[in-house]
C-alpha cells in the first residue's frame, strides 16, 4: 500500500513541477503582454482625442516605441502604473455611464449595508425611539454588562473557586450566555454533519454507474432545499409527532408502547436541528462536491488503477485530496455563517419546554430588540455576533493559509 | 483483491527490452487494470450492495415525508386526525383544499408572493446584472474598490434592530416595497455573474466600441444576450429566495394584513400546532386537535405553497448547477 501512495505521490509531483515550468513560462510572457496592452492603450487613447489623424498616428507609434522601452529598465508595477494613467486620460469621457450607474450602486449599499452600521452607536447609548440617535443618553457598556451579568461568573468563580464549575454556574443563569452557548452549538453541530453528509452523499452518488438511476437520485435530492424552512419544519413535526412516522416505527419495533414525544425533552432538540439542516441541504451542498469531483483528470484513476488502487484507494488516494481544496474553500466561507445557522429551525421548532436549549443570539435578540423594544440591547446582541462572526473569518483564514491550503484572501 | 503488479508492468517492460510501450499496449494494460479495480469479488459486491441500500434509504426518507403531506391532504379531515396514513388518502375528499382557499389572507398571501416574486426577481437580475457587468469591465477606473465595497457587504452588516429602525425611518415598513427594495442587491449573486461577464471574450466589447456602441449598448446588446444562462440561474435564486421568504412579513408588516405572504400565512396555521408540542402530554391526540388547524388543512396549506416550486426546479437543474459551481469554486 505504501508502495501504492509513493507512486502516486510521484506522478502528483510530475505534475506539479509541469506547473512550475509552465508558470515560468507565463512569467516571461506576462512582461510581453504587459507592453502590448500598453500599446493598445496608448492606440486607443489616440482614437478617443479629437484632431489631426495624421499626426496622432506617428504619435501612438511613438508612444508604443517609448513604452517598448520603457520595458527594459521599468519594474511591472511601475509598467501598471504608467497604463493606468493612459487609460485614464482617453476612456474617462466614455466612461461615465459607468461612473455614473456605479455611483447610484454606491449610494444604495452605502443607505442600505453600510448606514445601519452607523445605528452600533445605539448599543452604547439608552436609545428611546422619541429622542432619536442624536440625543438618547450614553450608558457606556451598561448593556453589554447587563447582557453578560459578569457579576454572575464573578459569584460564581468565588464561591466554587473553579473555572469549570464557574461557567457552568454562569450559563445556567444567565439567559445570554446560554444563547451563546447553544448558538455556537448547534452551529458547530450543523456544521459538521450537514459537510459530512455532503461529501459521503457526493462521492457515493459519484459510484453509481446507473445513469438513469444516478440522475433520478440527484434530482430528488435537491428537492428539499427548494422548500421553505416553514414548510420543512411541519414536515419534521408531522414526522415526529405521535402519529408520525417516526412514532409509527417505533411502535413497530416494540420499543416504545404508547408513543415518544420528541419535543418535549432537551436532550433531542439539537439532534433533530442537525437532522432537519442535513434533511434540506445534503443534496444542495453536493452539488459543488459532485462538480469537482468530474473535474478530476481521468488520468490520475487510470494511474491509480495500474498502481492497483481499487475502489477504496482510489477514492482515499485521488477523489478526496482533489476535493481538498474546495471542501476548505467551502469550510471557510461557511465559518462565517456558523453563528447565522441558528435562527428560523429553533425560531418554528422551539417551545416553553426545551427553551434552555433552543434559544440562540437571535432569537435573543428577536425577544429583547423587537419583543421588549429595547433596541439598544438587541443592537449590542448583534454587534457581539457580527464581530465574533468576523474574528471567526480571519483566524480560519490565517489557519488555513498557515496549512497552505487556498484561502478566500 | 489486490491487483498483482508482476502481472502486467514489470512483466511487460521486461519483455521488451525496456522499450517503450505502444499506444494500443498502453490502453491494453489501462483497461485490464481498470477491470480488476472494479471487480466483482466479495468487497466489490458488498460495496455495491451497500451503497445501492444507503441511496435508496436516502431517497425514501427525502420524499416520503413530503409524499406522505400530500396523502394527509386529500384525505377526509376528521378521519385524518386518527392518523395512521402513509401512501394513500384513506378517505378521498378535497374539502381540505376547499377550506384552505378560504381562510382569511390566504388568497391576499398568494396575490402578494407572486407579486413580490415576480417583481422582485426583475429588479433584481437587472440591479445585479448592471452592477456585474460595471465591475467586469476590465478597463474601468474604480473596478476594484467597487468590488471591495460590495464585497465588504457579505461579511459584515449592521444587524436585525438597526436594519428594521432604518427601514422604519426610510418608511419602508408596513409596505409592499420591503420585499423588493433592500434586497434588490445581493453580492454573492453579483460576484457569480461577475465571474462569468469577466470569461466572455474582451474583443466582443472592444469590437463593439469601434463601431461607436456605448456601454449600455453593449451590456444589452451584446453582453446579455451571451449571459442568458447565468441569468437564468441568478433568477432562479432569486425567485426561490422570494417565494420562500417569511421573516421580513413577520417583521415588518405584521399589522398590515394586506401585505401577507403565503409562507407567513402557512406559518401561522403551523404554529398553532407546534407550539403546543411542548406541552408535557402534548401530543395531536383528538382534543388538542380540533382547537387547532385539522393536520389535512395544514398538509392542504403546505401542498399549495410547495407545489409551484416543485414543479419548477426539475426543469431548471442544469441552470443552478451552474450556477452554484462558479459561486461556489471560483467566487
Amino acid at each position: 500500500m505504501a508502495n501504492e501512495a509513493d507512486q502516486i505521490v510521484n506522478t502528483e509531483e510530475a505534475a506539479v513541477e509541469n506547473e512550475i515550468n509552465a508558470e515560468a513560462e507565463t512569467t516571461e510572457t506576462a512582461t510581453e503582454t504587459v507592453i502590448a496592452e500598453n500599446v493598445e492603450t496608448v492606440a486607443e487613447t489616440a482614437e478617443t482625442t479629437e484632431g489631426n489623424a495624421i499626426d496622432d498616428a506617428y504619435e501612438v507609434e511613438n508612444y508604443a516605441k517609448e513604452a517598448y522601452e520603457h520595458t527594459s529598465t521599468l519594474s511591472e508595477a511601475q509598467i501598471k502604473a504608467l497604463s493606468k494613467k493612459k487609460i485614464s486620460k482617453g476612456e474617462l469621457k466614455r466612461q461615465w455611464v459607468l461612473l455614473l450607474i456605479s455611483f447610484i450602486f454606491v449610494l444604495y449599499g452605502l443607505l442600505f449595508y453600510y448606514l445601519p452600521l452607523g445605528g452600533w452607536v445605539m448599543a452604547f447609548q439608552n436609545y428611546k425611539l422619541k429622542s432619536g440617535l442624536l440625543h438618547s443618553k450614553f450608558v457606556g457598556f451598561d448593556k453589554f454588562k447587563f447582557m453578560f451579568e459578569f457579576d454572575v461568573f464573578e459569584w460564581g468563580l468565588e464561591t466554587t473557586g473553579n473555572i469549570f464549575s464557574a461557567m457552568k454556574i454562569w450559563i445556567d443563569k444567565v439567559v445570554f450566555i446560554r444563547a451563546i452557548r447553544n448558538t455556537i452549538g448547534m452551529g458547530i453541530l450543523n456544521l459538521v454533519t450537514t459537510f459530512i453528509m455532503a461529501i459521503v452523499f457526493a462521492i457515493l452518488l459519484n459510484e453509481v454507474k446507473n445513469k438513469l438511476g444516478k440522475k433520478l437520485v440527484q434530482t430528488i435530492s435537491y428537492l428539499p432545499h427548494f422548500l421553505s424552512w416553514i414548510i420543512v419544519c411541519g414536515i419534521i413535526h408531522d414526522s415526529l409527532s405521535s402519529t408520525g412516522i417516526v412514532n409509527e416505527l417505533l411502535r413497530f419495533f416494540h420499543i416504545v408502547d404508547d408513543s415518544y414525544n420528541f419535543f418535549a425533552h432537551q436532550a433531542w432538540f439539537w439532534p433533530i436541528v442537525a437532522f432537519s439542516n442535513v434533511w434540506k441541504e445534503t443534496g444542495w451542498n453536493a452539488i459543488i462536491y459532485l462538480a469537482a469531483i468530474t473535474a478530476i483528470d481521468p488520468s490520475l484513476y487510470e494511474a491509480a488503477e495500474i498502481d492497483g488502487a481499487g475502489r477504496w484507494g482510489k477514492i482515499r488516494y485521488i477523489t478526496l485530496p482533489s476535493i481538498a481544496p474546495t471542501i476548505v474553500i467551502l469550510l471557510v466561507m461557511n465559518i462565517g455563517n456558523l453563528l447565522n445557522c441558528g435562527f428560523e429551525v429553533q425560531y418554528l421548532l422551539g417551545n416553553g419546554l426545551v427553551q434552555d436549549v433552543s434559544q440562540t443570539i437571535d432569537i435573543y435578540i428577536l425577544n429583547w430588540g423587537v419583543g421588549q423594544m429595547d433596541y439598544s440591547l438587541g443592537t449590542a446582541a448583534g454587534i457581539f455576533k457580527s464581530v465574533v462572526a468576523i474574528l471567526l473569518i480571519l483566524i480560519f483564514n490565517t489557519v488555513v493559509k498557515k496549512m497552505g491550503q487556498e484561502s478566500l484572501f | 483483491m489486490k491487483l498483482k503488479k508482476d502481472d502486467f508492468a514489470l512483466n511487460y517492460t521486461n519483455s521488451h527490452g525496456g522499450e517503450r510501450l505502444s499506444d494500443e499496449e498502453l490502453k491494453a494494460i489501462k483497461r485490464m487494470a481498470h477491470k480488476n479495480s472494479r471487480k466483482m469479488d466479495g468487497w466489490g459486491w458488498a460495496f455495491v450492495i451497500c451503497n445501492t441500500i444507503f441511496l435508496v434509504l436516502f431517497t425514501i426518507v427525502t420524499l416520503y415525508p413530503v409524499w406522505n403531506t400530500v396523502a394527509y391532504s386529500f384525505n377526509d379531515g376528521l378521519d385524518a386526525v386518527r392518523g395512521g396514513i402513509y401512501l394513500w388518502p384513506r378517505k378521498f375528499s378535497i374539502e381540505s383544499y376547499n377550506k384552505v382557499l378560504n381562510i382569511q389572507g390566504f388568497m391576499v398571501g398568494a396575490k402578494i408572493t407572486v407579486l413580490r416574486t415576480v417583481l422582485g426577481t426583475l429588479t433584481s437580475l437587472i440591479a445585479n446584472a448592471l452592477l456585474a457587468f460595471i465591475m467586469s469591465r476590465k478597463r474601468f477606473l474604480f473596478r476594484s474598490s467597487l468590488s471591495l465595497f460590495w464585497i465588504i457587504t457579505m461579511y459584515v452588516n449592521g444587524g436585525m434592530i438597526p436594519v428594521m429602525l432604518l427601514f422604519r425611518y426610510l418608511h419602508l415598513t408596513s409596505s409592499f416595497w420591503v420585499y423588493i427594495v433592500p434586497g434588490m442587491v445581493s453580492a454573492f449573486n453579483v460576484m457569480v455573474l461577475r465571474t462569468y461577464m469577466e470569461d466572455l471574450p474582451d474583443e466582443l466589447e472592444e469590437s463593439a466600441q469601434l463601431d461607436g456602441a456605448g456601454y449600455i449598448t453593449i451590456f444589452i446588446k451584446i453582453i446579455s444576450p451571451l449571459c442568458k444562462p447565468v441569468y437564468a440561474t441568478i433568477a432562479l435564486f432569486v425567485a426561490v429566495w422570494q417565494w420562500n421568504s417569511w421573516f421580513d412579513a413577520m417583521l415588518y408588516n405584521r399589522m398590515k394584513t394586506e401585505y401577507t405572504t403565503l409562507q407567513y400565512e402557512l406559518m401561522k396555521l403551523l404554529n398553532s400546532v407546534m407550539q403546543t408540542s411542548g406541552s408535557a402530554n402534548g401530543n395531536n391526540n383528538t382534543s388538542t386537535a380540533k382547537q387547532v388547524t385539522p393536520v389535512s388543512v395544514r398538509s392542504a396549506a403546505t401542498v399549495v405553497t410547495m407545489v409551484p416550486i416543485i414543479c419548477i426546479y426539475p426543469f431548471l437543474q442544469r441552470y443552478f448547477v451552474t450556477g452554484l459551481t462558479i459561486g461556489g469554486v471560483k467566487g
